[in-house]
């Protein structure tokens, strides 16, 4: 068995939307590798509790990379050091014994903190509520094998599609922008045969809502796809853009 | 009480259709008359969610997330069973019905599984039309795989997130009705109770779990979509907000909670490593197609896998199940690991875990081929594990992953109170005593889409449209005055232990005794521990916070309370069912070769339990619905 390690940590606390918060401090001597990043926090909160502290709030729930609950900025980089991996599942043989680390929420004019490290995502959901989806009601739709989709398109839409919505390319981006985001739900429905009857007013109804919102702008950063959990590439980003001109244009 | 199943008479392939046939309808200027509560946004709640407003109803959807696209449905790895036979290998939905009825251990109702069979070909389509990516050959014609011992290829699926794919499909169309005015729709929101007016399910008491404000909702009908009860292990496969509260409140309130002793523990997951560890994670099935899984001879052998020679290592499923080997079903597996860990042979440094080794497979096709077929497998159990399994053996154990026990309903997928109605894994009507592979989502979107918008009009037309009570009525008052006075109560017990001290201790309690193996003397005695332990429980938590603010630890400690009544409950039921079927195995009732032993002479029900209060100890009543069996005959399931 390994040796415990002694972690340095720094983490954000506030109490509410609108009340200034701080950093807090605290040096945990348990840390076990085989910890998973959230688990370590499990136990920075344990400790808390003992001590009569108040533990520090965080959002995760599948701890598995899959449901996009968890977004936490470590060291300043959206989901930590580990290329395509969500922080719930970044497990602390990544670090070593005296390591300090500053845990953020991931911030931007669109994600609110609730408290702690805790965002309110809701802008996701209004994005895709304007025109992420086809619009096919249940027991409309055409036998499955009626339409063939070619392989390849159809395995490009799935990398698109992987997208678990945690909100790391919003946090990693200068502009705050939800591109990566939005764009990688149209390039997803674009590939489809279902999905191309509505590509227009899709892209226009998504980036317009995006703007609404209050996300920035792309400036081609590529800092998104850099901290993407699920590494989706930024060419959803200009597929994205040449569908909203075309749309506006025509 | 008489508990009346609903089924339809006549021909099995005929019920549905009949019934579909002559239920009542609603017509379309009444429809947005009715308001239908819909807790919970997995597969079968957002399906059901987006269903029901695209005809018409006014729906309210809640769920515990920040967002409906997180429910724990996303998790799901491995695909979805539906009988199209597109590979023209002889599948039917007579065959898809009888596999599943089987691999339940005919602890289910025919009249059920027929219909979760026939519905499923409809779910591919509809998932298709929404642009699910599922897996494709190259002529552009949807792909298919065996799955979980299946004899046919009847598995769709999107790599190993099929639960993703189809989730988002529900999730988008709900949100289009979000944005159509269909769904009202209430993130962040736990269901903290149903409220009954006139022995009718008449709306819900949630706790806004951003602000703590209690708030009050009414509606003509209450549906239940709220997943599985796993996390009672407290180590689970389960997303850890993954909680029984909406049900067990339910059931207090008087819905008969069907056949808790049910738990499908799945093979294949990473063993735990340490007392900090806070959820398991699964390694898909079909690792089994090639590795091999063994334990040392000898007990203690500390030697590396690597250096223990062939004749010292012991193939248990190979040398017990010569002719399923590797591959038994999930049961099998599960509790033959646990024999050799109990044995003292199991590995690593907590002696619980076997090894499940691809040396001899990467040595016939290469390492290459390995990795084409099970790269992202190997990739995550290293990433998590910090060994790397292309050259030396996994370390696997298993893990608790689904609960087939659930609200009891009838074929309406109503519970005993009227109007209230539970779908999806919140209920218990599909998998009997086990639940096959790539079925869940089968039955979460069958349930969604195609039978809940459909039954649910039967009930609402006899309910008078735009009937209000109002919620200042007195059962909302009360409602909401219970669930604050238990908040209020957790918060002011001050104790000395944390809720995860007592969910994990609660959790081992479960594990050891309710676990992949049971017997009466450790049911007994798991009654009285978990019993003194809930005692502690309201005597000695810490639930630290406010009630007015985001608390998550408020909230985890209003599910572990429910937990503890569930885990006395399912004890109970464990003890009461003096057989061994499908996931239930009673050391007490196998055979001398260690084979569970069914009884159908006096088991062939569906326990369903019936709240009658807490006090020091849960009161049940068992009520029983006979399974008949028309048209399959009862077989002992063999697998060597």
């Amino acid at each position: 068995m390994s040796k415990d390690m002694t972690i340095h940590l720094k983490y954000w606390k506030q109490s509410g939307p609108d009340v200034p918060g701080h950093f807090e401090e605290y040096t945990l001597d348990t840390v076990n590798e085989h910890m998973s990043f959230l688990e370590m926090l499990d136990v920075l909160n344990e400790e808390l509790q003992l001590k009569g502290k108040e533990p520090v709030e965080f959002d995760y729930d599948c701890r598995e990379g899959i449901c996009g609950s968890c977004n936490l900025v470590i060291n300043g980089q959206a989901h930590g050091p580990k290329a395509e991996v969500a922080c719930c599942q970044l497990h602390m043989r990544n670090y070593k014994d005296g390591d300090k680390i500053t845990i953020e929420p991931p911030r931007a004019a669109a994600f609110p903190i609730i408290k702690d490290l805790v965002v309110d995502r809701s802008a996701f959901d209004r994005i895709i509520e304007v025109g992420g989806y086809v619009s096919v009601k249940t027991g409309s739709a055409q036998e499955a094998n009626a339409l063939p989709v070619e392989k390849e398109k159809s395995d490009e839409a799935f990398e698109y599609a992987a997208c678990i919505g945690c909100g790391a390319c919003v946090a990693a981006c200068p502009n705050a922008s939800a591109s990566l985001f939005t764009g990688a739900k149209l390039a997803h429905l674009n590939k489809f045969p279902q999905g191309e009857v509505e590509r227009s007013n899709r892209a226009v109804a998504m980036v317009d809502q995006m703007k609404e919102e209050g996300f920035g702008d792309c400036s081609n950063f590529a800092e998104c796809e850099a901290v993407c959990p699920k590494g989706i590439s930024i060419s959803a980003i200009a597929e994205m853009r040449r569908d909203y001109i075309k749309a506006l244009v025509n | 009480m008489k508990l009346d199943s609903k089924a339809p008479e006549g021909p099995l392939e005929e019920k549905w259709r009949k019934h579909k046939k002559e239920m009542k309808l609603v017509a379309p200027n009444n429809k947005r008359k009715y308001e239908v509560i819909v807790v919970g946004t997995g597969l079968a709640g957002g399906a059901a969610a987006a269903s029901m407003a695209e005809l018409g109803y006014n729906v309210k959807s809640f769920c515990i997330q920040d967002s409906a696209r997180r429910a724990h449905s996303i998790a799901a790895q491995g695909g979805i069973n539906a009988a199209k036979n597109y590979p023209n290998d002889g599948d039917s939905i007579w065959r898809l019905f009888y596999d599943t009825i089987k691999g339940g251990d005919y602890r289910s109702r025919e009249s059920n599984v027929y219909r979760l069979a026939e519905v499923a070909n409809e779910i591919i389509d509809q998932a298709v039309a929404q642009g699910v990516p599922f897996a494709r050959e190259y002529g552009g014609l949807l792909a298919n795989r065996s799955f979980g011992g299946a004899q046919v290829s009847r598995t769709f699926y999107a790599r190993g997130q099929t639960g993703q794919q189809l989730l988002l499909g529900a999730y988008q169309a709900m949100m289009r009705q979000v944005n159509e005015g269909g769904i009202e729709y209430h993130p962040r929101h736990e269901m903290l109770d149903v409220v009954i007016i006139d022995g009718q399910a008449r709306g819900i008491i949630t706790r806004d779990l951003v602000s703590g404000e209690l708030k009050r909702w009414e509606a003509d009908a209450v549906v239940l979509a709220t997943g599985g009860y796993g996390n009672v292990f407290y180590l689970s496969t389960n997303a850890k907000n993954s909680n029984v509260t909406a049900a067990w409140r339910a059931h207090k309130k008087g819905a008969l909670f069907a056949n808790p002793c049910y738990v499908q523990v799945h093979p294949t997951c990473i063993p735990v490593s340490g007392d900090y560890q806070s959820k398991l994670t699964l390694m898909s099935e079909s690792l089994r197609n090639d590795g091999r899984v063994w334990v040392p001879r000898k007990k203690g052998d500390d030697r590396h896998p690597n250096d223990i020679p062939d004749e010292e290592r012991f193939y248990y499923l190979e040398e017990k199940y010569p002719s399923f080997g590797n591959l038994v079903p999930r049961d099998v597996a599960s509790r033959n690991a646990k024999i050799v860990c109990d044995e003292g042979l199991g590995v690593g440094p907590t002696g619980l875990s076997v090894y499940l080794d691809f040396r001899d497979v990467i040595k016939r096709d290469g390492k290459e081929t390995v990795a084409a077929k099970y790269g992202n497998l190997f990739d995550m159990y290293e990433n998590i594990a910090g060994e790397n399994p292309y050259e030396q053996p996994m370390r696997i154990y298993p893990a608790v992953h689904y609960t087939m026990g659930g609200l009891w309903v009838d074929y309406n997928l109503m519970t005993n109170i009227p109007g209230l109605f539970a779908t999806g894994e919140a209920n218990f009507s599909d998998h009997g005593a086990n639940r096959l592979g790539a079925s869940a989502l089968m039955q979460g979107l069958s349930d969604g889409y195609f039978v809940l918008p459909a039954t649910i009009g039967n009930y609402l037309a006899d309910v008078k449209p735009g009937t209000r009570y109002g919620t200042d009525h007195n059962a909302f008052v009360e409602a909401e005055k219970g669930a604050q006075d238990q908040i209020d109560k957790l918060l002011n017990i001050n104790g000395k232990r944390t809720i995860v001290d007592f969910h994990r201790t609660l959790g081992k309690i479960v594990w050891d005794n309710i676990g992949i193996a049971r017997n009466k003397e450790d049911l007994e005695k798991a009654i009285k521990e978990i019993q003194e332990l809930r005692e502690e429980f309201w005597t000695n938590v810490y639930v630290p916070g406010e009630k007015n603010n985001f608390n998550k630890y408020l909230e985890f400690a209003g599910r572990v309370a429910d937990f503890f009544e569930l885990a006395e409950l399912m004890a109970r039921d464990a003890l009461e069912r003096e057989e061994s079927c499908g996931c239930h195995l009673r050391e007490e009732y196998q055979s001398e070769e260690g084979e569970a032993i069914r009884n159908d002479e006096d088991f062939s029900y569906v326990a369903a339990w019936e709240f009658k209060g807490v006090n020091g100890q849960l009161q049940e009543e068992l009520h029983k619905e006979n399974l008949e069996f028309e048209f399959v005959e009862l077989k002992q399931r063999s697998y060597k």
